[in-house]
């Protein structure tokens, strides 16, 4: 797939701008001539295109297969001759895709951008419950007619496993829909709002009104959901939005670009791919909102520069996401929910996997021995070799890795795993006992299949363990014990926190879903992801009787002793200030 | 600097959790309820001294709103303290999902010189109800409340959880330089970009409470009492507060031109009844900050096309660094006083043929703090609030939404984000921690590789909370999709 795709870009890279307005021009003098304007014109060339379709059959859907994994159905091929229209949609885009070769995406590209959207936007299209309705239900059109392409696309990215993929991308993206759907009218009415003495008679209620123009720029660990989540939350406020996909998901990116731009109301919903240039062309625009997910450094980056437009932002980061081991448990279920939260998690690479576990020194080997265990029983005996397993996404990352792993003080400490293979991009499963705290491992999120193993004296010193650290994204605890879940509760500052399971708070659409300190700000899910692109509007409607004259100058001591009356609440001076009387 | 040391025991008490308990927290806010008690005349004095505000305006923008603030926060901090139950979907049974307010940790809090008192203890007591560590830094450009905060903050409130660091911009910068959990920002959106560009070093969330060009639209309103309502709140609105020194101050008026006329001899008989015929002599307005702010505010009027505009006032007294109210009548819209926040004692009265089109003329500027709009008329009332953006709107009357504690206060847009007052005072210096509670039975087995087809079929009914297909699924009864 990476070969085809650097092919067409090299591809590209032949056909530059002066081809493209040399084409363009021939194409104007063809056109100009009016020699296309002939019906007996038109028909010939759709003529020509089926006989075009019918001649080279076979290719097509070859190319089609390479492309998109479309199936070898024949049926399609006929279809598509015999459907005019399709032929002339067709005819279009690959017209178009000639026209307009891909250019890089700059300053200029992204202000012009901008400004289209910002008329959409004000056009008050986007406001509509009826819009917002409709585009999330072609969404979910979306979804259901790709999801076969969707699953290959995170194959070539990440070799997620399919069921990681229908479950935890496309499975959440459909839920967080059907929650918009269901919920939506509900959440965009008015909240009335009590109002109190001293503004009577008044009524007010608070308005969740759309930001305006937002911007969602999304991770590569699981790149269709980060992205389009967030794009759910955006478009259910009513906001017309431009979604970044990483581009180090590539075939993902590009199958985003490509299905939103068929499926969603392209006059108020873009994809911009591209790296680093063009994100950094469309920072410098003035958003209404940047919604980020991915790492510190980029954060900072990014509220950087929305601090010069004075955007509010959303920063969904990472962190050193703890686990806490109780002894006492029931050991079994606890390590399968562990592994299902590390492996079973895009291989560790996801903002909420557990990063590191904290246990008693006595209860260490028994947990080690109840993981690997699982892990055998989950992964098998090879599990470089497992269809189980996402690989790591890229040769940056799997290099980050294993110098984390290699590290002198570190590799002694391997109690399981280890294995690598540098060409598939594959890491074992590896569990790390005991490394020291002022190692790499220790002091960086790890965002992959390595699971260090912490020893205390006593599970209590865990908590001042993960306290002296920075505030993780997420927290787990097992254990039976009231009171550690009590002072765990209490103690532990985290974005979530789950007792007796791992990563599955992220599903619950109940539960406010983000960072606090280094783990980022804001958060997202169900109707937090509609306030977090909402503006509340207070809203206080007075009439025009209740006009007491005591706000007004010129001022005087009866008017100071009236108005403490009314804020400390005497009686007496409530009734005279109803009254109106000065 | 030696406020580094200060700001590391701040963090250290704050570990201690001592911060957290509600005892805590009620006692600093009772404390400060006292301070404002007790102190009540020197808090008089020095707003005289640094604005010269009347007492009666003192009370009403200073002190009563945060003694108002004070009792809201001491009567419902418990209940927002306690954790919210969060419904879970029956599939993660058995579990139980909750949220709860955690305190942020070491919140630093810029104020504002307009209001040097009530914009400086409000978010203070916002950070306090949710169980914070607060560094306060007051406006320098209001030294006499700064200085005064400073001296009686520590003798009241504790002072191993509380401080306020007086300085200029390089004390500041100094404090930018740390790392906070929070910082709040009351003041203008220069200032604030650079607040920002140094949370952003750090992660740190802000709330930013800036300004606008408050607009408001005055409709023709038939009925001559309520129209000598309108004129008089929006007198009220304009001059009332620190003499329009304030973030919700009307900045313009919007009305029909036919309507002009009549609207100029009510806001000028107002002011008269208001101020009197002499408004220099009458000290019931507050006077111009400081000699530069005093400056910008003349350079407004440089324009000779806005002088020509003035149907009111324009005489201004620098000793006393007075400036009469002043209205102005279609001043050049791209003249600076209609392109900046004025932030001072000039009203702009600007013509529209149909009051509709104030829409469209506050739409295509940024977007203001507050929109004051005065009109009867129910589908103007409704198009307004939905074609427009604003921090807030209130209709037919000026200021007192800012009064109203259920309701949010803060900006949009070029006026700011994030807001406080009430509850919200607290939501803004909490995080709000999701906590999942699971029990070690019951183990769903789908969850777990191997994956196969089945897993993935059980994993789609699942999805969809489709629990008879569930039921289906286990007693053997395949379904396809």
């Amino acid at each position: 797939m990476a070969d085809m795709a650097a092919a067409i870009i090299s591809e590209r890279m032949q056909f530059n701008s002066e081809d493209a307005s040399a084409l363009a021009k021939e194409l104007r003098v063809g056109f100009d001539s009016g020699k296309t304007r002939s019906y007996q014109w038109r028909a010939s060339q759709i003529e020509a295109l089926i006989k075009l379709t019918q001649n080279h059959e076979e290719e097509i859907v070859r190319a089609l297969y390479s492309d998109l994994s479309k199936p070898h159905t024949e049926a399609f091929v006929h279809e598509l001759a015999a459907n005019l229209s399709v032929v002339l949609i067709f005819v279009l885009s690959l017209i178009m895709a000639v026209e307009e070769p891909r250019r890089v995406f700059d300053a200029e590209a992204a202000s012009s951008l901008m400004k289209e959207l910002r008329g959409t936007f004000a056009s008050g299209k986007t406001r509509s419950y009826e819009w917002r309705v409709s585009q999330l239900k072609t969404f979910l059109k979306l979804l259901d007619d790709h999801e076969q392409e969707i699953v290959d696309g995170l194959l070539s990215d990440l070799s997620k496993p399919p069921l990681e993929s229908v479950v935890y991308e496309i499975g959440m993206l459909k839920n967080s829909c059907k929650v918009v759907l269901k919920e939506l009218k509900h959440w965009m009415k008015p909240e009335k709002a009590k109002t109190s003495i001293t503004t009577f008679p008044s009524s007010a209620e608070i308005v969740s009104e759309p930001l305006g123009v937002v911007l969602v720029i999304s991770a590569w660990n699981y790149p269709f959901l980060l992205s389009l989540d967030p794009v759910i939350g955006a478009i259910a406020a009513g906001n017309a939005v431009v979604l970044k996909p990483s581009e180090i998901a590539p075939a993902t990116s590009s199958l985003m670009a490509k299905l939103l731009g068929e499926y969603m109301d392209s006059s108020c919903i873009r994809v911009v791919e591209g790296a680093v240039d063009e994100t950094s062309a469309l920072l410098q625009q003035k958003w209404d909102k940047i919604f980020y997910t991915g790492n510190g450094r980029i954060g900072r980056i990014v509220m950087t520069a929305a601090a010069k437009h004075l955007t509010p932002v959303v920063l969904e980061l990472g962190g050193k996401s703890p686990v806490v081991v109780d002894s006492n448990i029931n050991l079994q279920v606890a390590s399968r929910r562990i592994i299902a939260g590390k492996w079973g998690c895009n291989n560790g690479q996801a903002c909420i996997s557990p990063d590191y576990i904290i246990t008693t020194k006595d209860y260490a080997p028994k947990l080690v021995d109840a993981l690997k265990t699982e892990l055998e029983a989950f992964y098998g005996e090879h599990p470089l070799e497992s269809k189980d397993l996402s690989r790591i996404v890229n040769s940056n990352h799997f290099a980050r890795l294993t110098k984390l792993l290699d590290e002198d003080k570190v590799s002694g400490k391997i109690v399981y795993g280890g294995e690598r293979n540098e060409s598939k991009l594959r890491i074992a499963p590896t569990l790390l006992l005991d490394v020291p705290r002022n190692s790499m491992i220790m002091n960086e999120e790890i965002f992959g299949p390595l699971l260090p193993i912490i020893t205390v004296d006593k599970l209590e010193e865990s908590f001042d363990v993960i306290n002296s650290g920075t505030k993780p994204l997420a927290a787990y605890l097992f254990t039976n014990n009231k009171k550690l879940k009590e002072q765990f509760v209490k103690t532990i500052s985290a974005g979530g926190l789950v007792v007796n399971d791992t990563t599955l708070h992220l599903a619950v659409h109940t539960l406010p879903f983000g960072g606090v300190g280094e783990s980022g700000i804001g958060a997202y899910h169900g109707k937090f992801s509609f306030d977090a692109f909402s503006h509340k509007k207070a809203v206080l409607y007075r009439s025009f009787l209740g006009d007491a004259a005591l706000r007004y100058p010129p001022y005087t001591n009866t008017k100071l002793r009236v108005m403490k009356a009314l804020i400390g609440g005497g009686i007496l001076g409530i009734i005279r200030a109803l009254f109106g009387w000065s | 600097m030696d406020f580094l040391r200060e700001i590391q025991e701040l963090r250290q008490f704050f570990r201690s959790g001592r911060t957290r308990s509600v005892a805590w927290r009620k006692k600093q806010v009772k404390a400060l309820l006292q301070l404002i008690h007790d102190n009540e005349q020197a808090i008089f004095e020095a707003l005289r001294q640094d604005l010269g505000k009347h007492p009666v305006e003192a009370y009403r923008d200073e002190i009563g709103v945060v003694e108002k603030s004070a009792n809201n926060s001491l009567n419902h901090v418990e209940k927002w303290m306690a954790p919210r139950k969060s419904h879970v979907p029956f599939l993660f049974f058995p579990a139980k999902g909750e949220v709860i307010s955690e305190p942020l940790g070491v919140v630093l809090i810029f104020s504002s010189w307009n209001f040097p008192i009530s914009l400086a203890l409000d978010p203070l007591i916002g950070a306090i109800s949710a169980g914070n560590a607060v560094v306060l830094k007051p406006s320098e450009q209001a030294p006499a409340c700064s200085s005064l905060l400073a001296k009686t903050i520590p003798h009241y409130l504790d002072p191993d959880a509380i401080k306020v660091i007086e300085g200029g911009a390089d004390v500041s910068e100094q404090l930018l330089l740390q790392r906070w959990d929070k910082i709040f920002f009351t003041g203008s959106s220069r200032v604030a970009s650079i607040v920002m560009t140094a949370a952003a070093k750090t992660l740190t969330p802000v709330t930013l409470e800036l300004g606008g060009k408050c607009p408001a639209i005055l409709d023709s309103l038939s009925s001559p009492s309520e129209l000598k309502t309108a004129v008089k709140r929006i007198v009220g609105g304009k001059w009332g507060p620190c003499s329009g020194q304030a973030c919700i101050a009307v900045d313009y008026v919007l009305v029909e031109e036919k309507f002009a006329p009549v609207l100029i001899e009510l806001l000028k008989k107002f002011i008269r009844r208001f101020y009197g015929d002499n408004p220099k002599e009458s000290k019931v307005t507050a006077r111009i900050v400081n000699k530069q702010h005093f400056q910008r505010l003349c350079n407004l009027l440089k324009d000779p096309l806005v002088v020509n505009s003035i149907v009111h006032g324009g005489s201004v007294d620098e000793e006393e660094l007075f400036i009469e109210p002043t209205i102005l009548l279609d001043p050049p819209l791209d003249a600076q006083i209609m392109t900046e926040e004025i932030f001072g004692p000039f009203l702009p009265v600007i013509t529209v043929n149909q009051i509709q089109e104030s829409i469209e003329f506050i739409n295509s500027r940024p977007k203001p703090l507050t929109l004051y709009a005065f009109t009867k008329d129910e589908t103007f009332k409704r198009k307004i609030v939905s074609e427009t953006s604003s921090g807030s709107v209130s209709f037919n009357d000026t200021l007192v939404h800012f009064l109203c504690e259920t309701l949010p206060f803060g900006g949009v847009g070029q006026s700011g984000f994030g807001r406080y007052h009430g509850k919200y005072s607290f939501d803004t210096f909490s995080h709000e921690k999701a906590i999942l509670h699971r029990k070690l039975f019951l183990e769903i087995e789908p969850r777990y590789p191997p994956w196969n087809q089945l897993k993935m079929q059980f994993l789609r009914l699942a999805y969809r909370l489709n629990y008879f297909g569930i039921l289906l699924f286990l007693m053997g009864f395949r379904r396809r999709n």
